[in-house]
């Protein structure tokens, strides 16, 4: 918003251009210098981490070309979606300035109940969904009861539920200790196959790039009414074009392999339905003032509490509705779901995406990048032939060097006065 | 949003009645037994040395503090204030002492937080003119509303703690020092403002240290020393005597030093209207 531009120079008479001291960017050159000072000055949004994606990509397609192939890239992507959906709830925690340790295991629960009330009852499949999520639900609510009304730190109290539902998830798959989800399944082939038809993803990527343009000149519109600065059509134009043409780049390629999964799509729905809540709703707001500074929040009549509760409740759910999908995914439900590297994969996306983890600074999109980063890795690897062990040791490393770039970024906003 | 303006008080009504307030925090008396009224369109300043217990004074007002006991009247009726919200939504305004801003988010958000216009699809536009209009009120010098907090100067800080107070056009507005970081043309304009909120018929609590402030705009002042009520006076009362209410003796450092100044030029008595 900062590097808005106005193309007709009438300086004193709009709103927001009274101050003679500051220098405001005019047409389209000034908004590209506008962006590289705010990037000077720590800044970064997503910049590190699309740096870092690039980097990566390059090693592994050098080293083994079938990495950079439309195949492996869809695959890719299917592996994105589940643990990127549980990913989404941990931006939320993050943001309001907590953190769920708990989310692999309730990944793993929700996947075991539905595998039990699915296959072993015979329940119809939607409604053994809508129970696992609603229980994740309910953890959420335990969560935020624990921390609101007995003041239990987060990382406790959803350390503690990770023991108590990795043991739920171990007690309801019973003896048994794996139920395989039946082939042909519209819900397994969700998991694997369901790809989005080409021409209709073709028309999707249209999507973001129209928004940009008509919402742009909307705003614009409404500005220049309010007699508020506004940005300038060409800057528009370039924005909404630019994209349009990176998107259908990535869809066309991924159309030459099997083409863009419906999982992967439902995902992205999901990332943009919550930056638009994060940005552009009372509850996002809120939720970024809560993490920023809780008191200043409550003192302006914020229900703090709601909030938090909120935040669990939609953290638990997403990790429930990710393990449903992981349960998809493989086509089977077993005592091994939810564990291993799953919970510090989903809360490493959002770090390494970009959200803070001392609160009030994220965004949805940082779990879909984080999550690309990671699988990357993790696919470039097992190409390799590689074994896991220096897959943890590599996502380690990245990770630290994500958190590295956020404190260096942090003290530079610092001394730019933008802390 | 709540409508203020439906149960507008008369000039001159009882806005604010307080009657056996105390607070404790633990072992520390922090108010005891404190009365203090407030009419419509009355400036009352709340002086006192430091730790005279204002703050917690205005932070109980606020809601953020609850009184350990004694009874709050608002507008002829006897009100809890379980939460800043409610106290929000009675038309209670407050600007903190530490500002209570946000810094991770822009101006115009940290105006309207809580009170966000169209909560599912936030008007940022009518938002930033309206931010913009409060704040060109207060003759402040924001560079951009879209700019962080955290970018922002203490004065520019407070100013905009001030905009935001306004917002809701509250009944009371309590400003707990809120000219300390302020320039001279600043500290000024927020001294019109006082004077032009309680010539609209609000109520305004005022807290400062700078004796010349408070005589300026206040109608009464109220002094409070070790959370307790130490005398109203008025903006004529002599100098002396305020000074002596305030650090509880008629000998002491500041009356000495006024003495010796005195004997040179006559400074504080030609101050008074
Ligand atoms: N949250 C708190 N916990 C404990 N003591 C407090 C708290 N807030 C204020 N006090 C005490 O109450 C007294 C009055 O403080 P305060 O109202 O801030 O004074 P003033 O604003 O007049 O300088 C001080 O002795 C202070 O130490
Ligand atoms: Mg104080």
């Amino acid at each position: 918003m900062s590097n808005e531009t106005q193309d007709a120079p009438q300086p004193s008479a709009l709103l927001d251009r009274a101050d003679i001291r500051v220098k405001h960017a005019t047409g389209v050159g000034g908004a590209v210098t506008a962006f590289i000072d705010r990037v000077r000055s720590g800044e970064l949004g997503s910049l590190p981490v699309i740096a870092g994606l690039i980097i990566i990509w390059t090693v592994f397609t050098v080293l083994n070309p079938v990495f950079l192939s439309a195949d492996n890239l869809v695959n890719l992507l299917f592996d994105c979606s589940t643990v990127g959906v549980i990913s989404l709830g941990i931006v939320c925690v993050l943001m309001g300035g907590q953190i769920d340790l708990s989310v692999g295991s309730m990944s793993g629960f929700a996947s075991a109940l539905v595998g039990v009330l699915w296959v072993n009852h015979d329940w119809p499949v939607l409604l053994a969904v809508v129970v696992a999520v609603a229980v994740g639900a309910l953890v959420g609510v335990i969560y935020s009861l624990l921390f609101n009304r007995f003041g239990m730190p987060s990382f406790v109290a959803t350390l503690a539920g990770l023991l108590a539902i990795l043991g739920l998830q171990l007690y309801v798959l019973g003896d048994t200790g794996s139920i395989n989800l039946p082939y042909g399944s519209a819900t397994v082939n969700f998991g694997q196959f369901l790809i989005i038809p080409a021409t209709v993803s073709y028309l999707l990527a249209l999507v973001p790039g129209a928004v940009i343009l008509v919402g742009g000149l909307r705003t614009r519109q409404r500005r220049h009414a309010a007699n508020l600065s506004a940005s300038s059509v060409g800057s528009l134009l370039i924005r909404g074009l630019a994209i349009t043409v990176l998107l259908e780049i990535v869809v066309a390629y991924l159309n030459r392999g099997r083409g863009v999964p419906l999982m992967f799509g439902a995902f992205l729905g999901l990332a943009v339905a919550m930056d638009y809540a994060l940005k552009r709703t009372r509850w996002g707001r809120s939720m970024n003032a809560v993490g920023g500074n809780r008191e200043a929040a409550r003192r302006a009549g914020i229900n703090v509490g709601a909030i938090y509760t909120s935040a669990f409740v939609l953290c638990s759910s997403f990790a429930a509705l990710g393990g449903v999908l992981s349960a998809a995914r493989l086509a089977s439900a077993s005592t091994q779901a939810g564990t291993g590297d799953v919970n510090l994969n989903a809360i490493a996306a959002a770090v390494i995406g970009g959200t803070s983890l001392f609160g009030g600074r994220g965004s949805a999109y940082s779990a879909v990048l984080g999550i690309i980063v990671i699988q990357s890795i993790a696919s470039g690897l097992t190409l390799l032939n590689l074994s896991s062990s220096l897959r943890y040791m590599i996502t380690g490393a990245v990770l630290a060097i994500a958190v590295i770039v956020d404190s260096l970024a942090r003290q530079s906003r610092v001394s730019h006065g933008r802390a | 949003m709540p409508n203020n303006s439906a149960t507008r008080f008369k000039h001159g009504e009882l806005v604010l009645s307080l009657r056996g307030v105390s607070k404790h925090f633990g072992a520390v008396s922090a108010l005891t037994d404190i009365e203090l009224d407030v009419h419509a369109g009355e400036v009352v300043a709340l002086v006192g040395d430091n730790g005279a217990g204002k703050s917690t004074l205005v932070k109980i007002l606020a809601g953020v503090h609850q009184p350990s006991t004694g009874t709050i009247t608002f507008g002829g009726q006897q009100v809890a204030l379980p939460n800043p919200g409610v106290a929000l939504d009675l038309g209670i305004a407050t600007v903190f002492q530490d500002l209570a801003l946000c810094e991770n988010l822009d101006v115009v958000a940290n105006i309207y937080l809580g009170r966000e216009l169209d909560p599912l699809h936030l008007d940022e536009v009518a938002m930033e003119v309206r931010a913009w209009t409060l704040l060109n009120e207060l003759s402040a010098r924001i560079p951009s509303v879209r700019d962080v907090v955290a970018s922002l100067s203490g004065g520019q800080r407070q100013t905009v703690a001030i905009a935001r107070s306004l917002l809701l056009d509250p009944q009371l507005i309590m400003l707990d020092e809120p000219t300390a970081a302020l320039g001279v043309a600043q500290t000024a304009e927020v001294l019109n403002l006082i004077e032009r909120v309680r010539d609209r018929g609000h109520a305004v609590i005022m807290i400062s240290h700078n004796m010349e402030d408070v005589r300026a705009v206040a109608d009464r002042i109220v002094v409070l020393r070790l959370g307790r009520n130490n005398g109203v006076f008025y903006p004529d009362s002599s100098n002396a005597n305020l000074v002596a209410a305030i650090t509880g003796a008629t000998e002491n450092a500041v009356s000495r030093r006024a003495g010796r100044r005195q004997s040179e030029q006559n400074v504080y008595t030609e101050e008074q209207p």
